[in-house]
């Protein structure tokens, strides 16, 4: 069921371009550092992770993305594809090939009884709850405050937004900040479960992407969803045979697109 | 400059009594030029067998193919705006349609070229059923997921030597040509003509109406469906193209190399390159895809040791001119000249005709 807790909190981003999936392995690594440095344990070190990653996301947004907005596609897509070429090799540059990995502790493997024969690794959970944490934080924010309604406004219509007095580039900038502090938390979680090298970037992004379109664009909760499917896609995959776990979730994704081409919970944006 | 001419020939026009005429021309005197020079060049190129080294003749095969996918992007993306970072996925069913072909079919080496290409067309429908459900970045990452579906579908396959691939047998070898240096000569002259007939044959395509249907739904979809122009057929004819295309060339690509992995031959590589080459050179021209290779390969050859700090920069490069220069280095030259080698676009010029 791992694999279905990381794919949430990925689809929780939002997916807003093909970076993210780099920009994941990049927080791992910056963790990484952080505890080289100062020796704490991985979940004291998103204390320096979150913010780096925040203040990455609002220099990136504020600097390059926002020159690319506009009515064409194609400077944001092939931007942010330069960019995740340019992280990748950085890390290869910086950090070699080698497999790197978060050591927690026994929190690992630690894992809690439910009845005779079930057992829940500790981890997955913790994992699995902050998801579903981060999940109803992000849409009380959304919901609830004034920078989720200067959020909402700038998304809708970034012209109008303007006339009412709201900076649209600050708002992209905080909102990409914001996303990559979520991006921070995944990264972290992903450092201790399993192992990274600077080349995984594009497959989680894949994974993401998989759980965003099932679930269904727009969806909070369908992505949550779309993560469970895919995860159980795989693990089934993965039973019948070894080299079918990532396929087996692949397949899962194309026979939604194929029945359901807007996901299975399809929801606008706007109710 | 334009606005200014245009006035003066109205004034001339109220003087005299004559009857403005609008002439829509394509070619101009320096493209004539530019087709003439083009032609001497690849006349050049032709008789390059007889008289450049083996090393030269590989790098300038690599420096074809590359250009022919170049091209072929180029076709999707800068007329299309299909921004596809999947298309490795034809460059590997290409090449393993060569395997199979050849090996279990016995077609020749040659032949198969082309029928790989039109099998990497077939194949090509359903996956754009699928991934035409999707847009902008979900479409360029579906694209992606396909490709990695191929990747690990064929990896699977034991007959094609799963994840550890096959060489090509020395007999299928031996068929192109007897010699080392004629299957040289042969897989050259085959390079040449792939990339003359895909250059070729996306200048017709876009000179024929079809053309104009595509910049029209480039420039806005809306504006263009509701011409009649039908949007979804017209995309379709892209994709399906750029496919047989990129199956054709990935057929020839492995040709060249002979030996055929999963992870090799579905490597997204394949497609960054060509997007930094077509980004670089100029998206949306036939032009800019040659300049962007040649300045790829010029910059590679001092720079490849560098490994991942030459990936780094060009990852870069093509940042900066995406945000500074969307057209390219070739749109910056076309802009200040008025070049155009390949005149694609139709323009509108008036002349006075006395009655």
């Amino acid at each position: 069921m791992f694999a279905a807790g990381l794919a949430i909190i990925f689809g929780v981003m939002r997916l807003v371009n093909i970076t993210h999936g780099d920009l994941i392995v990049l927080a791992a690594f910056v963790a990484m550092v952080a505890i080289e440095i100062t020796g704490v344990n991985p979940f004291v070190s998103l204390i320096i992770v979150l913010p780096f990653m925040f203040v990455f996301g609002y220099v990136l947004q504020r600097v390059v993305l926002n020159f690319t907005l506009g009515d064409d596609l194609l400077p944001p897509l092939l931007v942010t594809f330069g960019i995740s070429i340019i992280l990748q090799n950085l890390l290869l540059e910086l950090f070699s090939a080698d497999s790197q990995r978060l050591k927690a502790g026994p929190v690992e493997t630690l894992s809690i009884k439910v009845m005779e024969g079930l057992e829940i690794g500790v981890l997955p959970l913790v994992i699995f709850v902050v998801a579903i944490l981060m999940i109803a934080i992000i849409q009380q924010l959304f919901n609830r405050t004034r920078l989720g309604r200067a959020f909402r406004a700038t998304s809708d219509d970034p012209v109008t937004a303007q006339l009412m007095g709201i900076n649209h580039n600050h708002i992209f900038a905080l909102a990409m900040a914001m996303a990559l502090v979520l991006v921070g938390i995944a990264g972290v979680f992903l450092g201790i479960r399993t192992n990274f090298d600077p080349s995984i970037g594009p497959s989680r992004l894949l994974f993401a992407f998989e759980a965003v379109i099932i679930g269904g664009l727009g969806s909070i909760w369908g992505t949550l969803a779309g993560g469970i499917i895919l995860g159980v896609a795989q693990n089934i995959g993965a039973k019948i045979d070894p080299g079918w776990q990532i396929l087996a979730g692949h397949i899962a994704f194309l026979i939604v697109l194929v029945v359901r081409p807007n996901g299975l919970f399809p929801k606008t944006r706007d109710d | 400059m334009v606005c200014f001419r245009r006035r003066e020939m109205i004034d001339q026009n109220s003087n005299i009594t004559s009857t403005p005429r609008f002439v829509v021309t394509r070619s101009t005197k320096l493209s004539h030029f530019g087709l003439a020079a083009g032609a001497i060049i690849v006349l050049t190129l032709a008789t390059g067998p007889f008289w450049l080294g083996r090393a030269d003749m590989r790098l300038l095969v690599e420096i074809f193919y590359f250009l022919a996918l170049a091209q072929m992007w180029n076709l999707l993306a800068g007329y299309g705006g299909l921004v596809s970072v999947g298309q490795q996925a034809f460059v590997g069913l290409g090449g393993y349609l060569l395997f199979i072909l050849t090996i279990h079919f016995g077609v020749g080496a040659i032949w198969s070229i082309p029928l790989a290409g039109i099998a990497g067309a077939i194949i090509s429908l359903p996956v754009a059923f699928l991934v035409f459900r999707l847009r902008g970045h979900y479409f360029a990452i579906g694209t992606w997921v396909v490709a990695e579906v191929f990747l690990l579908g064929f990896a699977q396959v034991i007959s094609l030597g799963g994840g550890s691939g096959m060489s090509l047998p020395i007999s299928i070898i031996r068929s192109i040509a007897a010699t080392r240096a004629g299957r040289d000569a042969a897989v050259y002259w085959i390079a040449l003509v792939l990339v003359i007939v895909l250059i070729g044959g996306i200048y017709l395509l876009l000179r024929s109406r079809y053309g104009l249907a595509l910049t029209s739904i480039r420039d806005s979809e809306e504006a263009s469906s509701s011409l009649g122009v039908d949007n979804f057929r017209t995309k379709l004819l892209v994709y399906v193209i750029a496919a047989f295309g990129t199956s054709a060339i990935g057929a020839l690509i492995y040709l060249t190399k002979l030996r055929i992995t999963p992870s090799a031959a579905f490597d997204i590589n394949w497609t960054t390159t060509v997007i930094f080459i077509v980004v670089i050179g100029g998206i949306g021209t036939i032009e800019g895809p040659i300049i962007g290779t040649i300045v790829f390969f010029l910059l590679r050859e001092p720079l490849a040791e560098f490994g991942s700090w030459y990936l780094m920069l060009l990852g870069a490069t093509a940042v900066v001119i995406m945000l500074k220069a969307p057209e390219g280095l070739w749109g910056i030259i076309a802009r200040r000249y008025g070049l155009h080698f390949f005149p694609v676009q139709r323009q509108l010029r008036w002349t006075v005709k006395d009655d």
